[in-house]
């Protein structure tokens, strides 16, 4: 189970991130716990400064805008 | 992902170039032939020029091809530009930069820096954790959203290039100005306790240093379909509204409450701005509404300044890294640049 948390104050590309990740796991297969994170200190927390970021089991995999689809598809 | 699949999804540099320069070509023939295109609609139409309503749809199918050329020559250009210029990159050639010189870079990396609006607070806090001065991330913050390319595209496509580069000027400075008046306060304790106690763990400054020029190209790409997309809609209605009041309404409609002798008019349209938020492009048709109908340029674009910069929505946001005293510091700093800005555009013009 991969545990992804999706950075962001809930803005329109941060709502399509997460969209697009939980599309891409259920079609993969994969099993994942998948959470917003809006809270502005926990956000910085993880040092990213452009969101949406997307953090999987802990780590920082992407910010900065919504990853395009080959992007996500890699990591799972 | 397989190794076949990664091949379709990137061609090489040598299509891409090839690709861009057929699009360039095509890109140049098409502008050079917007009045020819336009007199040949009409002609097809069996209308003339000399009747309101045949001058009015002339407008239309001249302005609407050439700004929307403008606009995809343009975004895809900065499309590429941006991916010199990741937030973390800007980060850290503005870090431990003194006001000032720091200002200036600031305001102009705003311009090429891509980001989100709703990252704006992120953004602060991650600059200030990583050592930017407060005023030099305030000119940062207020240049980004307010000088931006889709504002200049539709400014230089509608209104000519003086208007675009008056507007690119002047913004700017109000951005420089701005962030430097708010360092010199020096209101660093009026941040919420948690922001001045954050400090961001080491980001790669060398983010979007290492990328091959198929992603530049492919980011500009991507950028034209996210920003035209979005846009196109806004542009068709302003260029709309712009043509039916073509020859309709009378010219000098707006002059008397909105003309360049009302004092006031400058003032109450800062006023007007700051509740209303929309982007660059959504304001873009009520300008050439109320430019049309005679309003004052400087005024007009007061107006333009204020909805894009100073939004009631973008202070809330604030409100949570920013103590009031600050946010309204911020607010009444930039507007009183924009005031500044409408009346030596009224003088000037």
């Amino acid at each position: 189970m991969k545990d992804v948390k999706i950075l962001g104050t809930g803005c329109a590309n941060c709502k399509n991130t997460l969209a697009l990740v939980e599309q891409v796991a259920r079609e993969k297969g994969v099993p994942i716990k998948l959470e917003k994170v809006e809270d502005l200190p926990a956000i910085m927390g993880y040092g990213v400064m452009s969101t949406p970021g997307v953090v999987i089991d802990g780590v920082v995999v992407h910010s900065g805008g919504v990853p395009a689809r080959a992007k996500v598809e890699r990591w799972f | 992902m397989s190794a076949e699949s990664h091949v379709l999804a990137s061609p090489s540099p040598g299509r891409w170039l090839a690709g861009i320069a057929v699009a360039a070509v095509v890109w140049f023939l098409a502008y050079s032939n917007l009045t020819a295109f336009a007199d040949a609609v009409i002609a097809a139409l069996g209308l003339t020029r000399a009747t309101h309503f045949g001058e009015a749809v002339h407008f239309f199918v001249y302005d609407t091809p050439k700004v929307l050329l403008l606009l995809t020559g343009i975004v895809f250009a900065m499309g590429i530009v941006q991916t010199f210029f990741a937030p973390e990159r800007t980060r850290a050639l503005l870090s431990g930069k003194r006001l000032g010189i720091g200002n200036v870079l600031a305001a102009t990396l705003g311009i090429v820096t891509p980001f989100c609006s709703c990252s704006a607070v992120p953004l602060f806090i991650g600059f200030l954790s990583a050592g930017v001065p407060l005023g030099v991330t305030f000119s940062f913050l207020i240049a980004a959203p307010m000088v931006n390319e889709v504002a200049l595209v539709l400014l230089f496509g509608m209104f000519g290039w003086k208007v675009a580069a008056m507007y690119l000027g002047l913004g700017l400075l109000v951005a420089i100005v701005a962030g430097f008046v708010i360092g010199e306060l020096k209101m660093e304790r009026h941040l919420e306790d948690w922001v001045q106690k954050i400090h961001a763990g080491q980001v790669d400054p060398t983010v979007g240093l290492n990328l091959g020029w198929v992603e530049r190209f492919e980011a500009g790409w991507s950028h034209v379909r996210q920003i035209v997309g979005k846009v196109w809609p806004y542009i068709l209605l302003g260029i709309g509204l712009g043509a039916a009041i073509h020859g309709y309404v009378p010219e000098d409609f707006m002059a008397s409450f909105m003309g360049r002798d009302a004092w006031w008019a400058v003032p109450a349209a800062v006023i007007l701005g700051v509740p209303m938020y929309t982007n660059a492009a959504g304001i873009i048709p009520i300008v050439e509404a109320l430019i049309g109908k005679g309003a004052a340029l400087g005024t007009v674009l007061a107006f333009m300044m204020a909805v894009i910069a100073l939004s009631a929505p973008e202070m809330i946001i604030l409100r949570k890294a920013l103590k009031p005293r600050l946010i309204a510091t911020f607010a009444g700093v930039v507007a009183t640049g924009i005031l500044l800005v409408g009346y030596v555009f009224n003088a000037v013009l």
